[in-house]
């Protein structure tokens, strides 16, 4: 069982011992998820930007057939190193529903980095219509609403296999050793090697598409991550030396009266 | 002097002239400046300042968020997204608010544990106690409404599981359940009237807050000791010298804050929040915040949901006749050989409430929790009113600077008479 030590630290400094919900899986016979070595991890991890880009475009050309992101917009995109020329091409790329016009009609025209990005289907019944009554989740916060996290998107992915014998799957499911029940309406999605054609030369394997899918969800769940470990790494150093001036103070003003009581 | 005007001893003319009309700046001399405090405190009277602190901060980060929140079910969760997104530093004044919640019960438990510990609560602090009490209430009532806030789906079935409580009082039970939520289920309306009283309960608390330390001021602190200070020679000045000392625990409680916020912000929560809220899908656990885990594990304790209910309130209500419970008259557990093992193994008890109101309530669980919710209150109600017939406490010190100074409180004559901060 994988518990990072600042966890552990945080368990034991904040009281709050035993109620971390793995226990509460682990009760519910979960297979633990396999860890994966991504680039954010620990409290000095950042995003790796080629992987990101890799990853969006995964999404783009894979997940995005099924899985809205609606809480992204292209503009976002900026965030992990593409250029303007890009954002707006990939925006422009898709058609947007815009209107009504002076006409009350609807239309479409192509889309601009302000746009969120578009859902693949217009609403949730169309999209359950489509995948045999199952909802594809919209994957904006993915990463954030799984236990595990990015280890668990890519295991996730990478988890599909025969079912053992004896395990009658329903019509339309797959089995996926990491899925709560293990009967999942999602097909395997990275069905082989050379799925995407990356521009940087990266070759595209099944794990690295999933590597990399998963790191660019990381990165959407959590868009503030790098900034805010940096901010906490400063913070943290100021307060330390604060605190060390702050004890020698209080330490010199009590010297006055004898120094500390015996308590 | 004028006649009328307030005698201030202040100097500068400005602050005078002020003062003489509204003697703000004599009373804060004399509450935070020269208040004679026990001179013998530990680490565990920073609780109190840092609490305050917590609440100024949580107002103070709810402000912004509330500017750019909207309380409505099909807005809310985006709208807490947006905040994560789109607002500068937003996902930083979030995770303060968040994580600040989680820092608000840690210290706070710990003050309320120091109480135990050193007998805070007995005579003459027994409504500076019932009034803390009040503020633990207000603060559950606070937290649980606040989590309901960003609309998912612990937010909405939390909130779901929480009311519906309340229908377990007979015949008005049912009534109570639809008025607070506006209606048939938790929706809309639900939402907004949380809303609402989340932003209101603050401010309840801060005014029950400012009860709480001026009874404190009526009374005194409590320290270490548990005997009252007999002199001069017992006490400094509350200035410099637990502003010192309250300071450097006000930077450790910033540091272990820093640590939450920046490093593992949604440690502390449950994965499921952040899916937006669906009537139609239960999650597999409905587990509360951890600060409730205690207290969901005694209501779980009990087959019966009336008598659950009840000895989940009884648990908040056995704390407001304590004074009356442990007749002890020695009020610090260093004095109190047998009752300090109780109390140790009641804090130990606590935890392992906490750890079975994670667990699902089957199998061996549920009898830890009846065991554990069954020592909780034997404590408070067989041990302690026992123990303070029987018990013979160990024999107090004279004073305390007797017992704490080095050498008996005679050596250092001269710096046993605390001044104010002077310029050396």
């Amino acid at each position: 069982m994988r518990v990072p030590t600042l966890k552990a630290a945080i368990l034991a400094a904040t009281l709050s011992l035993g109620l971390a919900a793995p226990a509460t899986q682990a009760a519910e016979g979960h297979v633990e998820v396999p860890n994966t070595e991504f680039s954010f991890d620990g409290p000095f991890g950042s995003h790796d930007r080629a992987a990101v880009q890799r990853g969006f475009q995964v999404y783009k050309e894979v997940c995005s057939a099924c899985h809205s992101m609606y809480l992204m917009s292209y503009r976002n995109l900026r965030d992990i190193g593409l250029s303007e020329a890009e954002v707006t091409a990939i925006a422009a790329s898709y058609q947007i529903q815009d209107g009504p016009n002076d006409n009350g009609e609807m239309f479409e025209r192509p889309g601009r980095p302000s746009d969120r990005f578009r859902r693949p289907f217009p609403n949730d019944n169309a999209a359950r219509a489509a995948n045999n009554g199952a909802l594809p989740p919209d994957l904006s916060v993915i990463v954030k609403a799984r236990q595990g996290g990015a280890d668990y998107i890519k295991a996730l992915l990478m988890g599909y296999e025969d079912p053992p014998p004896g395990v009658t799957l329903m019509e339309g499911m797959y089995y996926n050793k990491y899925f709560a029940g293990h009967q999942i309406a999602m097909a395997p999605p990275l069905t082989g090697d050379g799925q995407v054609t990356w521009a940087d030369g990266t070759q595209a394997t099944v794990d690295q598409m999933a590597h990399d899918v998963s790191a660019f969800l990381a990165w959407a769940s959590e868009p503030e991550s790098d900034t805010r470990k940096a901010m906490g790494v400063r913070i943290i150093l100021f307060l330390t030396v604060l605190g060390g001036l702050t004890y020698a103070v209080k330490r010199k003003i009590w010297a006055r009266v004898g120094g500390d009581p015996v308590t | 002097m004028a006649s009328g005007l307030h005698d201030s001893t202040i100097q500068n003319p400005v602050i005078r002239w002020v003062d003489q009309r509204l003697p703000v700046f004599t009373m804060m001399q004399k509450e935070y400046g020269t208040f004679p405090t026990p001179r013998n405190f530990n680490y565990f009277w920073n609780f109190g300042p840092l609490a305050v602190i917590t609440l100024v901060i949580m107002i103070a980060t709810g402000i912004f968020l509330a500017m750019n929140y909207t309380a409505h079910t099909s807005m809310a969760f985006d709208s807490v997204e947006r905040i994560m997104r789109d607002v500068n530093y937003g996902w930083l004044i979030r995770y303060v608010h968040m994580n600040g919640a989680s820092m608000f019960f840690i210290v706070v438990l710990i003050h309320i544990w120091r109480n135990l510990y050193y007998g805070s609560y007995k005579s003459p602090r027994e409504l500076l106690w019932i009034l803390g009490v009040v503020i633990f209430l207000l603060m559950m009532a606070t937290a649980f409404m606040g989590y309901v806030l960003p609309w998912g789906q612990m937010s909405f079935w939390g909130a779901t599981v929480i009311t519906n409580l309340f229908s377990a009082i007979p015949l008005v039970g049912n009534s109570i359940v639809t008025l607070l939520w506006g209606g048939f289920s938790v929706d809309n309306p639900t939402l907004n009237r949380f809303f609402s009283l989340h932003y209101l309960l603050p401010f309840v608390i801060a005014g029950v807050v400012f009860l709480h330390i001026a009874t404190l001021h009526i009374t005194g602190s409590n320290n270490p000791l548990g005997i009252e200070p007999k002199g001069p020679q017992d006490t400094v000045p509350f200035h410099p010298y637990y502003t010192a000392k309250d300071s450097v625990g006000i930077i450790v409680y910033l540091i272990v804050f820093s640590v939450l916020v920046f490093f593992t912000p949604n440690y502390l929560g449950h994965t499921d929040n952040y899916i937006p809220a669906n009537p139609l899908v239960t999650p597999p656990h409905i587990v509360p915040e951890w600060y409730f885990l205690p207290f969901y594990a005694i209501l779980r304790a009990v087959p019966n949901k009336l008598g659950g209910v009840l000895l989940m309130f009884g648990a908040i209500a056995v704390l407001f006749v304590l004074p009356w419970l442990d007749r002890s008259p020695v009020r610090s557990m260093r004095f109190r050989p047998i009752a300090k093992w109780f109390l140790l193994l009641w804090g130990v008890n606590f935890f392992v409430l906490m750890w079975t109101g994670a667990m699902p309530a089957e199998g061996i669980y549920v009898t830890i929790a009846r065991l554990s919710t069954a020592y909780y209150f034997a404590y408070f109600l067989v041990i302690l009113p026992l123990l303070s017939k029987v018990e013979r406490p160990l024999p107090l010190p004279e004073s305390i600077s007797r017992a704490v100074l080095r050498g008996g409180g005679h050596l250092h004559g001269a710096a046993a008479t605390a001044k104010p901060m002077e310029k050396a």
